[in-house]
């Protein structure tokens, strides 16, 4: 199960989701996906179209940047970030 | 008693002020959305639902809804997207229209989508391919500052099929299939700028209709003031004796088909009310003299910008009007604009003020 830590802006949109919890994934995208199973819409408020990360999104897989197609492995730690942005 | 609610969208979030039919009272809760940036807040008259446009720099666009005036949000972007195959990429929702549970979303690049069931999932209705301009409207090289797409909705209360549509920097469309075919809306405007199209070009920053004549519109254009006496077929420039010809914010008086708000700003860079005097200009001869309103306003030192949704009336026996700032004031008349009250202060700046009479 990889280790997964959501940014705090996510948190308020959608009830029950947490801060940071375990998931069964192959890749970061799958990652995304299988939380969007359980609080529908989650995916377009991390990716755009293509799918893409969106902008100022930013994934890191054990401290390393990385994208959707980012293989995890059971010990992965992604750090989903929302970067410095607005004003 | 009537509860009064009026609905800001604001750089920082939604928010509510609600007071009685008298209206001098206020009472602010807020802010709602997670304090994104929201570009216009609008309520379905019929359903009661209040929608908000607001894109997260983060976490991208969506449409939030309340069904108990600001107790709890749900948002929702399920098919606001333009398709992956697609060229057109959507960069923010811009502009609102609810009645009946039919939701219609403005976006850039220029595009309009529709939900069916009142916010909860939303299709693309149409990109007006084809009409004169759109070969160019979706290239932000070509695009007016503030990258809107489509800027504004008027609605028909008694034909859901028709509507009309701003695309920011072109000019206004009709509909009266619902969005299948358009026609361009803009003879008679004027245009200070060369234009490749004889029916588009212009900068139509806000139409408004009259609902006490449907066949009367106003319009705050780049350029002018103008009405409309047959549905926007053709237009007159009735700007004379207004202090400037440029502005955004426009308002229709309720009852009388003749009288009609705006707010004239320094037409140069800093859009604001010229010489920091700030007032409303008020018609009641359909544009043929014009009459500051600036009663209970600040007359000196108040540099303040409104934006092109950003001014309202109320629909009261006497109507009340309302305009928020770019510097999140919002004031407040409940004499037709005789006289005015400040009732909000220290708000993000404001993008859109909208009002709704609940019994």
């Amino acid at each position: 199960m990889a280790d997964l830590h959501l940014p705090t802006t996510l948190l308020p949109l959608f009830a029950g989701l947490p801060r940071r919890l375990d998931v069964d994934a192959a890749t970061v995208g799958e990652a995304i996906d299988k939380l969007n199973e359980q609080w529908p819409g989650l995916r377009d408020r991390l990716c755009e179209p293509g799918p893409l990360l969106r902008p100022h999104i930013n994934v890191y897989v054990d401290r390393t940047r990385g994208d959707l197609s980012s293989p995890l492995d059971d010990r992965s730690r992604v750090d989903v970030i929302a970067a410095i942005s607005g004003g | 008693m009537a509860r009064t609610i009026l609905m800001l969208g604001t750089r920082k979030g939604a928010f509510l002020l609600e007071s009685d039919a008298d209206r001098r009272d206020w009472k602010l809760r807020g802010p709602y959305c997670e304090g994104w940036p929201v570009y216009h807040v609008v309520r379905d008259a019929v359903t009661g639902a209040i929608y908000a446009a607001a894109a997260s720099e983060w976490h991208g666009s969506a449409v939030w809804r309340t069904t108990d005036l600001g107790e709890t949000w749900t948002h929702s972007s399920e098919g606001l997207a333009y398709d992956e195959s697609s060229d057109k990429k959507m960069s923010k929702v811009s502009t609102l229209a609810a009645r009946n549970g039919r939701v219609l979303v403005g976006v850039e690049m220029p595009g309009i989508f529709t939900s069916t069931n009142g916010g909860d999932t939303f299709s693309l209705l149409s990109t007006l391919e084809g009409q004169p301009g759109s070969e160019m409207w979706d290239d932000p090289e070509s695009q007016p500052p503030g990258h809107l797409g489509i800027s504004g909705f008027i609605l028909d209360d008694e034909d859901d099929a028709r509507f009309w549509a701003v695309v920011q920097g072109i000019g206004m469309f009709e509909t009266a299939d619902g969005g299948s075919s358009w026609t361009p809306r803009n003879r008679g405007l004027r245009a200070d700028w060369p234009r490749e199209h004889e029916e588009v070009g212009f900068c139509v920053h806000k139409p408004v209709r009259s609902l006490a004549d449907p066949q009367r519109m106003y319009q705050q254009n780049h350029v002018g003031m103008h009405r409309s006496d047959d549905g926007g077929h053709s237009w007159t420039e009735i700007t004379e004796g207004l202090p400037t010809e440029f502005g955004f914010a426009a308002a229709a008086h309720p009852h009388d088909r003749e009288t009609f708000y705006v707010i004239p700003l320094d037409p140069q860079h800093s859009r604001t009310m010229p010489d920091g005097h700030a007032s409303v200009w008020r018609t009641r001869d359909a544009g043929s003299s014009w009459q500051r309103l600036d009663n209970g306003l600040p007359k000196s030192e108040a540099y303040v910008g409104v934006l092109r949704q950003g001014m309202v009336a109320d629909t009261y026996d006497t109507p009340g009007v309302y305009f928020g700032t770019s510097t999140g004031q919002v004031f407040a008349s409940n004499d037709e604009g005789d006289s005015w009250n400040e009732i909000a202060n220290y708000l993000p700046p404001i993008s859109s003020v909208d009002v709704a009479i609940i019994d």
